[in-house]
């Protein structure tokens, strides 16, 4: 119960709500119980002389009765579940305000599909304690002690002997309970086995179909899910038992009660109104009592869900604002410096960016080239504060990087990444989607010096189209062309191109180049490409390579040089060639 | 918004389509045995529950009445007898039927898979893996429930009412109409509560969709998010969305607030219409106590099942858009054709021939990747095939193995048009090594036979000895039967190459495909490679998608493609002396090898 009780701010915001949902508990019970009392005693009269109107009155009674309980059965839901909606919809915001703040390590290291599956399976374990799980061991506690004095009270013996076999009713419920979910997570198990194998089947196929193993896969397949049937059917066998014992066992007290209450009857301790009461009342025990063990599971279930959320919850948010950081700090001019920057992603991984020593003037162009895996993304994710350095520091205007509030830095420096993550969402949408509210116009003038302006008069609805899952699907280039217009709306000090133009084609990278030359005027930028179109105009350029600067300089330096940027060049060249090659 | 736009897994269809039952039906037929034993068990155990509240009215009206100590005893027994039979046959009812649903779900679900085998390439192409997983998992699923619990208990609870009704109408049937006047109420409330929650239902779950889709998009897209700065904005988005799933989840609150509390008030109705009516008939000498008594007890009985198939309309609802989606695949029918009378060819001398092939693959004759191609590879020979990234080098790979058709020209093998041969006999005869090597989960051994039984040990470990692989394998603490997990993740890409060197020479093909992979691997696997090469390409006919030098000097010919067509051919000294777009590729991509290896 650990966890749970870190739930206790949770339930003090709605404690009224939660008081009167207990007052509701216990009005609904008072009815309920008062019921049974007036059959018994409808049954009992019938044996001496009666009339009508006495029946007719408790007749009227009864139903009066079940309204009130139902009235307050009404209320109890309303209060209590209710609550329960309302504490998950607060849970889940402060698990989500937590999860958006979390630094990119934490992403890196988890899978967005387990991320989901806390924030959907472990709140909704977490929600079905709230509600049915307090809700219902309230109710059972104030009705088991209502209704069971009530019964010793009409007779105590019979009472006592027929209730004799409930308790083991609840000990079912919780051990059958048990092994059914542990029976069932074997099921899920074997289900993932056989997702996986689906999805590895589906993903190999070319190869399975080359070596014409169609038929063997088939064989795995059907011996997957042949133990799938089996795990199945072992649950099968403790569920198929579960509830056919449940009316054994409450059918066992029933009968008891016919049975010993029937002698009683002969001999005169007891009238038959009383049996019937007996009965009724043992009916409402029933789901109480399964109810019980039912909790105790529920209970369990959302402890472990708890647990896992805690943990989420107590992740630190390593990249924030804090007492090393100047708040009068709100504007950039975009000098940047590099001074023996390291940077590794944990302790026990190499370094991946070594003693990297930069100047960036404001309004300059440094450009990066290297390999696949030679830090180019890292050193920009630094500059972002996406991470922070290991080693050396990072100065921007002179001030130390981590002194930068958060907003000011990141508002400043427009990024256009790698690969273009848009959002199911608008053009406009997307595009403003630094600002804190769109405009059109911006939204207009970016668009077009990333040449993407040509492209949206071809949509069906203009900037208005909304892209991605549930609408249109722009190509590659496309979706590169909007992401660097995204940036630009932000009017960015710091331009940051992380290969952004990969997938647009040669002539159109050159039109945006150019473009960009006048907007970039007074700007620094930061552009990372593997084509010598792109950069060979920059100021500076740096090669890494395994995480160091192998070679500095300008175009003309770095082809002087004849080291890895000439053989860039010269490759580049014979494509161009390639390229253009007819006969 | 869009938002409205729904795709094939978020439609909820009508709840009964004639045409779809039908078909589920034929499924469960070769089980009718147990459907028929179902049915049996059904009447009988829907019999015992009513029966005991008749026994009841005996007991009291026959004999607490006249003192009869022994006849309650016996009609006690009576009780236990029939609970304890009714218990025993409840299980084998519902072991039986789970049983039922079981081997359906698992036929249908075989013949899928078996089915989905059989489609071509070109429909994996346009087809998301997550979707067909899906069919073959989830959607079949949720059939289960249909066949289990779904079309038997709709007969359980059908047979416990009516023999309710029996016992009840034999007991006396007026009393019977004067109780049973409540059930138009209770039928037309839960008629409107299923309604009302049906419709509330697609509302949550289309509040749920959009929240796990917010977060889904916003944790994949988190870099952009933070980058941005917005996570105040975000978060008060993210806060109206699930604002909105709270308000539709406390909607069907107020539901369920009102029905559950209904149904009782329903319930004591009745048993107060038993009291006032049958109380009447009672002083009138009439009807007998213990005729009241067990109505009392039959009211509390027939509430539940009525209750409960109302809720069998959602099962069906699912079990039908789950159908519809799982059909829509079997019927899926993009394969590629086999000939009429296939020409059997256990084995092939390996000779290869393209005439004037065009390809393309869009169903459109304009987009060929392949335009017009002409070849011819003499058996054992090793052929090259260079060219700049989409000069339709991988495209010529798939034609042969006959994993697309060609729109235009002939491609032959043994002189035989490959549309003639047995597509199992000319794949069996034609080994391909793709550059990006897939692994899958099981073993070193599992992975070099691919589980065909008719590789024997033997003939796997000299595979795997004649491309080197072994020396690394029997490094492994369970040597080959080392675990490989999902993809290979924990065998280094060299060692991953081997393995797939390995597969393709147990397999002792006379025509063999390689894609060359490209990732730069240290020096010494290098060298393992190349080696392991040279001895798959021995005694072969072999196409090779050309990355090192040294096979392209090794090559007997060279294919150089250039935009979808063959621009030059020859040997590597000659194509050199060409000067022309062998040159520059060489230049472009095989100079550095030289250097690095000289």
């Amino acid at each position: 119960m650990k966890n749970l009780f870190s739930l206790k701010k949770y339930f003090l915001a709605y404690k009224k709500k939660l008081l009167w949902g207990l007052v509701f508990i216990i009005c609904s019970n008072i009815g309920s119980v008062y019921v049974p009392i007036l059959i018994k005693n409808s049954i009992n009269i019938l044996q001496s002389a009666t009339n009508y109107e006495t029946l007719g009155k408790y007749a009227f009674l009864i139903v009066i009765a079940s309204l009130f309980s139902g009235v307050f059965r009404f209320l109890i839901r309303q209060s209590i579940i209710v609550v329960s909606r309302e504490i998950e919809y607060d849970l889940r915001g402060d698990f989500w305000k937590h999860i958006q703040n979390l630094p990119m390590r934490y992403f890196s290291n988890n899978s967005t599909g387990n991320i989901m599956a806390h924030a959907t399976n472990d709140i909704n374990a977490v929600r079905m304690f709230i509600g049915p799980a307090v809700m219902y061991s309230i109710d059972t506690f104030i009705r088991l002690i209502i209704v069971i004095s009530i019964m010793l009270s009409i007779s105590t013996s019979l009472t006592i002997y027929s209730l004799l076999p409930l308790p083991v009713l609840s000990f079912l419920v919780y051990y059958v309970g048990k092994l059914i979910h542990d029976r069932f997570t074997k099921i899920q198990e074997k289900f993932s086995e056989l997702t996986t194998k689906a999805q590895e089947n589906y993903s190999g196929i070319r190869v399975i179909k080359s070596y014409t193993r169609e038929s063997g896969e088939i064989e795995s397949f059907r011996n997957l899910s042949k133990e799938y049937l089996k795990k199945n059917m072992k649950l099968v066998k403790v569920q198929a038992l579960f509830q056919p014992i449940l009316f054994l066992i409450t059918g066992v007290s029933v009968i008891i009660v016919i049975w010993l209450g029937g002698t009683k009857v002969m001999r005169g301790e007891l009238l038959l109104g009383d049996i019937t009461a007996l009965i009724i009342y043992l009916g409402i025990l029933i789901w109480p009592m399964i109810a019980f063990g039912w909790v105790i599971n529920i209970i369990q279930q959302a402890e472990a869900s708890m647990a896992r959320l805690n943990k989420i919850l107590s992740e630190p948010i390593e990249i924030k604002d804090n007492e090393d950081s100047v708040e009068t700090i709100i504007d950039l001019k975009g000098a940047i410096k590099f001074e023996d920057v390291s940077f590794r992603y944990s302790e026990i991984q190499p370094d991946v960016l070594k003693d990297i020593n930069l100047i960036i003037p404001v309004g300059s162009t440094l450009a990066i080239m290297g390999h696949t895996g030679s830090g180019k993304s890292t050193l920009v994710n630094l500059l972002l504060r996406l991470y922070d350095v290991t080693g050396g520091n990072i100065l921007i205007d002179g001030n130390e990087i981590k002194s930068i509030p958060l907003k000011t830095l990141r508002k400043s420096i427009g990024y256009v990444p790698q690969e273009s993550f848009l959002f199911s969402d608008s053009l406009t949408n997307n595009i403003s989607y630094g600002l804190d509210a769109p405009d059109l116009e911006i939204v207009k003038k970016s668009a077009a010096i990333s040449q993407f302006e040509k492209d949206v008069v071809d949509f069906p609805e203009g900037y208005e189209t909304i892209i991605g899952e549930r609408g249109i699907t722009l190509s590659g280039g496309q979706k590169q062309r909007s992401a660097l217009a995204r940036a630009l709306v932000l009017n960015p000090k710091i331009l940051i191109l992380d290969d952004s133009f990969s997938a647009v084609d040669t002539n159109t990278e050159e039109k945006i180049l150019t473009n960009l030359k006048e907007f970039m005027k007074n700007r620094t930028s930061v552009i990372i490409s593997h084509r010598i179109s792109t950069v060979k105009d920059a100021d500076n350029i740096i090669v890494l390579k395994d995480g160091t600067i192998a070679e500095e300089g300008t175009h003309d330096e770095l082809f002087a040089l004849d080291g890895i940027y000439a053989d860039i060049y010269n490759k580049q060249l014979l494509e161009k060639e390639l390229e253009e090659y007819t006969d | 918004m869009a938002a409205d736009k729904k795709n094939d897994d978020e439609i909820l269809g009508k709840a009964y389509d004639a045409r779809l039952m039908r078909r589920l039906l034929k499924y469960v037929k070769p089980y009718l045995k147990y459907v028929i034993l179902a049915i049996v068990l059904n009447i009988i155990a829907a019999a015992l529950g009513p029966l005991r509240p008749y026994l009841t009215k005996i007991a009291i009206d026959e004999y607490i009445r006249d003192r009869n100590y022994t006849g309650l005893s016996y009609v006690s027994i009576g009780l236990f007898a029939a609970l304890f039979l009714q218990t025993f046959i409840q299980y084998l009812l519902t072991y039986y039927t789970q049983y039922l649903g079981q081997r359906t779900i698992l036929d249908l679900r075989m013949e899928l898979f078996a089915h989905t085998q059989k489609l071509a390439l070109k429909f994996f192409d346009k087809t998301p893996i997550g979707r067909m997983v899906t069919r073959v998992t989830n959607d079949i699923e949720s059939l289960n429930e249909l066949f289990s619990s779904g079309i038997i208990m709709v007969f359980s609870d059908v047979f416990i009412v009516l023999w309710i009704f029996c016992f009840m109408f034999y007991l006396d049937w007026r009393l019977s109409l004067v109780t049973l006047s409540v059930l138009p109420v209770l039928f037309y409330g839960t008629f409107l509560f299923r309604k009302k929650v049906r419709e509330n239902y697609r509302d949550v779950r289309f509040h749920l969709a959009r929240l796990n889709s917010f977060m889904q998009e916003r944790v994949t897209g988190i870099s952009i998010v933070q980058i941005f700065f917005k996570q105040k904005e975000e978060l008060k988005q993210f806060s109206s969305i699930n604002a909105d799933h709270r308000k539709a989840n406390i909607e069907s609150i107020f539901y369920y607030a009102v029905f559950y509390p209904g149904v009782e008030l329903l319930s004591s109705a009745a048993i107060a219409l038993i009291i006032w009516y049958g109380g009447g008939e009672i002083i009138q000498k009439h009807l007998s106590l213990g005729v009241l008594f067990a109505f009392i007890q039959y009211t509390e009985m027939f509430f539940r099942p009525i209750r409960d198939l109302s809720e069998k309309y959602n099962i069906l609802q699912t079990a039908m858009a789950s159908s519809e989606r799982v059909f829509k695949l079997l019927d899926e029918d993009t394969i590629i054709p086999s000939p009429e009378a296939p020409i059997r060819k256990s084995s092939l001398s390996g000779k290869i021939d393209f005439k004037n092939v065009s390809f393309g693959y869009g169903s459109s004759n304009t987009d060929f990747v392949l335009k017009n191609l002409s070849f011819n590879i003499q058996p054992g020979k090793t052929t090259a095939i260079v060219g700049a990234t989409g000069a339709g080098k991988t495209s010529i790979i798939s034609l042969l193995s006959r994993f697309y058709d060609i729109q235009n020209g002939q491609i032959l093998v043994d002189d035989i048009d490959i549309k003639e041969i047995s597509e199992k006999d000319l794949r069996n005869n034609i080994a391909i090594v793709l550059q990006d090597v897939f692994l899958f989960s099981g073993t070193i051994r599992s992975n070099i036979t691919m589980d065909n039984p008719a590789i024997t040990e033997e003939q796997m470990i000299k595979a795997a000895r004649m491309v080197g692989a072994d020396k690394f394998i029997e490094q492994l603490p369970n040597k080959y039967d080392e675990e490989v997990k999902e993809r290979g993740a924990t065998l280094s890409t060299g060692q991953k190459q081997l393995i797939s060197f390995a597969r393709a020479l147990a397999y002792n093909p006379q025509i063999l495909i390689l894609d060359e992979a490209t990732s730069s691997i240290d020096t010494e696997t290098e060298i393992l490679i190349q080696s392991a090469i040279e001895k798959l390409l021995e005694g072969r006919t072999a196409i090779v998608i050309a990355h090192r030098l040294s096979t392209i000097q090794n090559a007997d010919k060279i294919l150089v493609l250039h935009k979808g067509e063959l621009k030059e051919t020859g040997n590597h000294q000659e194509l050199l002396a060409k000067r022309g777009i062998y040159y520059k590729l060489y230049q472009l991509q095989y100079k550095n090898q030289e250097i690095s290896n000289s």
